[in-house]
């Protein structure tokens, strides 16, 4: 799937740029996306040793525990293959905490770090299990509470009230959030019965 | 306002400080722990470069040929007929695909259109209500090396439809 998305992404930019005549763009493009992928992870590298750091000591004084604990409950009718007391439980949690506070940041070495702990419940295997795909999609629809970038992008252009858009994105996350579930509960039962 | 301002710059430093100390109290050699972790993400940062080398340059040399703007182009008329306004449509094409993408749209709109139009507050609802697809998907599955990412993509991406619509449907109800 991915393989064939990514070659068509190209063949189809490539054709357009015949077609347009911007194929010197293109070829500029080459560089600067590759380019700004290499910027992306230096950036990261910071952020993923900082927060992995500190959440080793989280996991170690047994603060993820507790915190899968208290939503246990909720998370394990969402994620019904982890068992009650995994780590996954854990990182799940500070990852979905972090990016309703807009720590985006923070968010991505937790979301690493619950992947890996699914794929060990996975028995390693290279391909994508329920319960990942059920973290994506919940990922991907982010519940935010706080979208601290764009109230500050709003301040930026004198807006009479940066934070009046605080409620409508909530109610628009919470949409795309549940919509995300119901999707990934849609396509999980599509899969199970063939 | 002033509450979140403040809740925003307070809460990662109380964090901090509440894991250290935290740690401390349950007798966790913190300082090694650290060390511990952060070798881990020196390791998954570097893993993960390829994976966003091959997507980041499929997706700019989407935009830089001219493809993307095409699609926004058939899409235009078919949404101002349902009264979406034709502005955002660039917005929502790019917010799956690329976040510093997105950021500098919603800017550019929240710029021209000023941050309390209609165009400004959808914009700003959109920006912060959905996630990079893509990004998520690259960065997460890559850093654990999945390969075959089974329905990820279209569930995140159907995910990101709902999420669009429902930013519409809202700020037209509470602004419009």
């Amino acid at each position: 799937m991915v393989n064939i998305i990514w070659v068509l992404i190209f063949v189809v930019s490539i054709l357009f740029a015949a077609i347009n005549g911007t194929m010197d763009e293109v070829n500029k493009a080459v560089f600067t996306g590759a380019k700004e992928g290499v910027t992306i992870c230096f950036g990261l590298i910071s952020i993923l040793v900082f927060w992995l750091g500190l959440m080793k000591i989280a996991e170690k004084a047994g603060l993820l525990d507790s915190l899968a604990r208290v939503f246990r409950p909720f998370i394990s009718k969402l994620f019904p293959e982890v068992p009650k007391d995994h780590p996954a439980m854990g990182y799940i949690l500070s990852n979905m905490v972090a990016n309703m506070f807009g720590l985006g940041n923070a968010a991505t070495p937790m979301g690493i770090k619950a992947m890996e702990q699914l794929k060990k419940l996975n028995n390693n295997q290279d391909y994508a299990s329920r319960s990942m795909i059920t973290f994506l999609a919940i990922n991907t629809s982010s519940i935010t509470l706080i979208p601290t970038t764009v109230i500050a992008i709003r301040l930026n252009y004198d807006s009479v009230s940066p934070g009046e858009i605080v409620g409508t994105t909530i109610l628009a996350t919470l949409c795309s959030t549940v919509g995300a579930i119901l999707i990934d509960r849609y396509f999980y039962y599509r899969r199970s019965r063939r | 306002m002033a509450l979140i301002n403040t809740i925003s710059i307070w809460l990662i430093p109380m964090i901090i400080c509440f894991i250290l100390v935290y740690g401390t109290f349950k007798r966790v050699p913190t300082y090694e722990s650290f060390v511990e972790g952060g070798k881990e993400g020196i390791k998954l940062s570097f893993s993960i470069i390829p994976y966003l080398v091959g997507m980041m340059v499929a997706i700019t040399v989407f935009r830089a040929s001219g493809a993307l703007e095409y699609f926004i182009g058939l899409l235009k008329p078919v949404l101002q007929l349902i009264g979406v306004p034709g502005e955002i449509v660039p917005l929502a094409l790019m917010r799956p695909l690329s976040g510093t993408g997105a950021l500098s749209i919603t800017s550019d709109l929240i710029a021209t259109h000023g941050p309390d139009s209609f165009i400004g507050q959808l914009a700003s609802t959109m920006q912060g209500s959905t996630d990079t697809t893509f990004y998520v998907l690259t960065v997460y599955f890559g850093a654990v090396g999945i390969r075959k990412m089974g329905d990820a993509l279209k569930v995140g991406l159907l995910a990101d439809i709902v999420g669009i619509i429902a930013s519409i449907v809202i700020v037209t109800l509470v602004f419009g």
